[in-house]
């Protein structure tokens, strides 16, 4: 087997050992080479036998090289697998759409299996006509296309009381960004005559966590979607087969999977998962609530903690994302000296309303350490803050919405760690 | 809310006028019966909104949350490892570590009623009666110093209890204290004079090492693989099929149990090589008091023991902390030994 069948390495240890193989560190990438490469001179048996037939993976899945490209999880994290959550891979993911497959996942009860044929909606509360609909009828509405990111309140917030873990997949992997298929909300608020009264909407789901949140109204009639496919396809069932809630720029507690019943109300229920979780305690104390919308925030994917420079100094793609849950974002800063100084990163693309951006910056390595950090800014005028302007305004009790600046420490070996700095 | 009688009104009185504009626009869907509205429309607001009538004492539901909560939250509700704590941690809010409980924390009794009703025990969530409801609410209301031993809960008296934080909580704010210090033109140069790193995640070591990494570190555990894999061809294989079955009726026992590689304990022992094991012999787990009595007398968990403790599990072992109601079908049983039998230690 040749070295470039191997995966490759995604951790400090492996990497040295990759390292140490390829000689990093020595410069020249454009060495002459001394002896033919056999890969070019001798026939391989890919050029020369026959690859795999059409249909022998009906379905298909990444090739095995990619197999570390998968979601994780942190066990110490949460006292089961059942109520817990995973992180999406953004180290080695690049462009701003996250495969179903290795997006994250929280469940509060388990993912489980609903088919489309027992599947009901209800809308109840203060309507004309309170309606139950099928997945059938669903279909018959006119329907949308949307991009959005869903990311849990809780991204980022283990690291609230200063750096813990070491890797771009668990400091912000509780994201994910997809193409939305589905009525709006307002269409089958419409449909049942919402009345005046009605200032809130419950929406619930059908696992046996029945978490349900309370929605204003006013979202609730903006753009708020009833999807249920994502990237193309139907949703996968560990994020809510056959319907769930998308709540663009909302945290993802609230985009509920598995949607089985939506509420008009004239006043929030005030359920566990919008007192006694996802809110955030300031230092006195005192709690903040609906603390709905996620706050402009940044990171850069490579190199990361788990994907280091593998490469010696030269030319080197800094490559991250940004999203804010309040507008699009307008500009992103990368400085490389901890802060000290900033460059204007460039966007692949104009930024989209409540939807990731990928950004680059493309530099010369001179292969001296770096102290990376991005800066987002979205169309509100709003700047990612520091980890210490958050802390300054609430303390260190706060959980949720951690949008603050994250630091990677890239040492002169291409190795990079999760740090912060003054 | 249940607002049962008047959308049963209401429903009646529309249906009587004219069907096609009980639809709407596009005249999709069908209205709702009120028994699929009063199935489903659960929820409690803070105002007693939604309760139904009932009511449950303390001593009551002491009982009750010995047999079904206390398993996770632990006898007095303080919690077993990682579960939710539910009572103590008064006036830590402001402290560096708060606690927040159903006591220190939740600003509405509702919450704690709705919360128990549609989604406890996990694992069986919708399995209490309002009175069960009532009683362990007001168990946990006890734990938490609110109420005094005699207290009664029931829709009436719901209204009386206060809760110490239901002044704790404002409305985002970040508008006001935040959004005006973040926003404007950021610094580009020169934006500080020194940088030093204050702290370092890898000091700590607490993030998850991948596969690469643990077969680098532990090469033993190929070998152990191979002699266990011996092993299990050495035994009559079981029926594929019923296997099958068995994983998943294994998803009832999921919440508590661990099976397979990395299998741990949890709030059960894992059951690796349970099948024809020692009773009570897994290391580092705290089995109850009559289990290791048993034990002692030399229990070994045959598929007969098995299936016996399984199919009620608190008839079997009086005292057990397993808080199972059992498997009420023979061929659940004989599927669930088939699955837990592919596990070997």
């Amino acid at each position: 087997m040749t070295e470039s069948s191997s995966p490759k390495p995604t951790t400090r240890r492996a990497f040295l050992r990759g390292a140490a193989a390829a000689g990093v560190g020595a410069a020249a990438t454009s060495a002459a080479a001394a002896t033919p490469d056999p890969l070019i001179t001798e026939v391989q048996p890919w050029a020369q036998g026959f690859g795999d037939p059409v249909d022998e993976t009906p379905y298909g899945l990444p090739i095995r090289f990619e197999s570390d490209v998968i979601r994780r999880n942190v066990e110490w994290l949460t006292a089961d697998t059942i109520s817990s959550i995973n992180f999406t891979p953004i180290h080695a993911l690049d462009g701003t759409i996250t495969p179903q497959g290795c997006a994250f996942e929280r469940h509060h009860s388990g993912a489980i299996e609903l088919a489309k044929e027992d599947y009901r909606l209800m809308i109840n509360g203060l309507v004309d006509t309170p309606l139950v609909f099928t997945y059938a009828d669903l279909e018959r509405f006119p329907r949308e296309n949307h991009v959005y990111f869903c990311e849990c309140a809780a991204n980022s917030g283990m690291e609230w009381a200063g750096a813990q873990l070491n890797g771009a997949q668990f400091t912000h992997g509780m994201i994910h960004n997809m193409e939305y298929t589905g009525v709006p909300l307002r269409t089958l608020l419409q449909e049942v005559g919402y009345q005046t009264a009605g200032k809130w909407v419950y929406v619930e789901g059908a696992d046996a966590s029945s978490n349900g949140r309370s929605i204003p109204m006013e979202k609730a009639l903006d753009d708020v979607l009833v999807a249920f496919k994502a990237n193309g396809e139907a949703l996968r069932k560990e994020h809510g087969y056959p319907v769930r809630l998308v709540v663009p720029g909302w945290e993802g507690n609230m985009w509920i999977k598995w949607l089985r019943r939506i509420e008009v109300s004239d006043a929030p229920v005030e359920s566990r998962e919008e007192t006694s979780k996802y809110t955030d305690v300031l230092e006195d104390g005192t709690a903040r609530k609906w603390t709905w919308a996620m706050d402009a925030k940044s990171v850069i994917t490579s190199p990361s903690p788990q994907s280091p420079i593998t490469h010696g100094p030269g030319p080197l793609v800094i490559s991250g994302l940004a999203w804010s849950g309040r507008g699009a974002i307008t500009r992103v800063d990368v400085s490389t000296d901890g802060g000290k100084s900033w460059q204007i990163a460039r966007l692949a693309k104009p930024g989209e309303k409540m939807a990731l951006s990928r950004f680059y910056l493309d530099i010369d390595w001179d292969g001296s350490e770096m102290l990376l950090q991005a800066r987002a800014m979205d169309d509100t005028g709003y700047v990612q803050p520091t980890k210490n302007q958050l802390r300054e305004v609430r303390g260190l009790n706060s959980i949720y919405h951690n949008n603050g600046i994250q630091t990677w420490w890239v040492r002169t070996t291409g190795e990079a760690e999760n740090v912060e700095v003054s | 809310m249940s607002k049962y009688l008047e959308t049963a009104a209401l429903l009646a009185a529309t249906c009587l006028i004219s069907a096609p504009a009980l639809a709407g626009d596009f005249g999709l869907g069908r209205p709702a019966l009120p028994e699929e509205i009063a199935a489903w429309n659960l929820d409690v607001r803070p105002d007693g909104t939604g309760l139904p009538a009932g009511s449950g004492d303390v001593a009551t539901g002491e009982a009750i949350f010995a047999e079904r909560c206390a398993s996770c939250h632990g006898d007095f509700a303080e919690g077993v490892g990682n579960w939710p704590k539910l009572a103590g941690g008064e006036g830590t809010l402001a402290d560096p570590d708060p606690v927040k409980t159903v006591g220190s924390y939740w600003p509405y009794l509702s919450t704690t009623w709705d919360y128990i009703n549609r989604s406890m025990p996990f694992g069986d969530a919708q399995s209490l009666e309002a009175d069960e409801v009532y009683a362990i609410t007001a168990y946990i209301l006890y734990s938490n110093y609110l109420v005094d031993d005699d207290f009664v809960l029931s829709n009436e008296t719901f209204g009386d209890v206060q809760m110490p934080n239901a002044d704790g909580f404002i409305i985002d704010d970040r508008a006001e204290t935040e959004y005006p210090k973040f926003t404007g033109e950021p610094c580009m140069q020169d934006c500080k004079d020194e940088v030093e790193i204050t702290m370092r995640a890898r000091v700590l070591d607490v993030t998850p090492q991948t596969e690469e990494d643990a077969a680098t570190a532990e090469p033993v555990e190929e070998a152990a693989e191979a002699v266990v894999q011996e092993v299990a061809e050495a035994a009559p294989a079981p029926d594929p099929e019923l296997v099958a079955q068995g994983e998943k009726v294994f998803r009832k026992c999921k919440a508590c149990h661990q099976v397979g590689e990395k299998a741990k304990n949890r709030v059960g022992p894992h059951l690796n090589g349970i099948v024809g094991r020692a009773a009570g012999s897994v290391e580092g787990f705290r089995y109850s008091t009559p289990l290791l009595e048993r034990a002692e007398q030399g229990l070994v968990w045959t598929p007969e023991e098995l299936t016996a403790f399984l199919a009620s599990p608190k008839k079997y072992l009086k005292g057990t902390k397993m808080s199972f109601n059992g498997l009420r079908k023979d061929a659940d049983l004989e599927a669930i030994n088939a699955y837990l039998s592919t596990f070997t230690e």
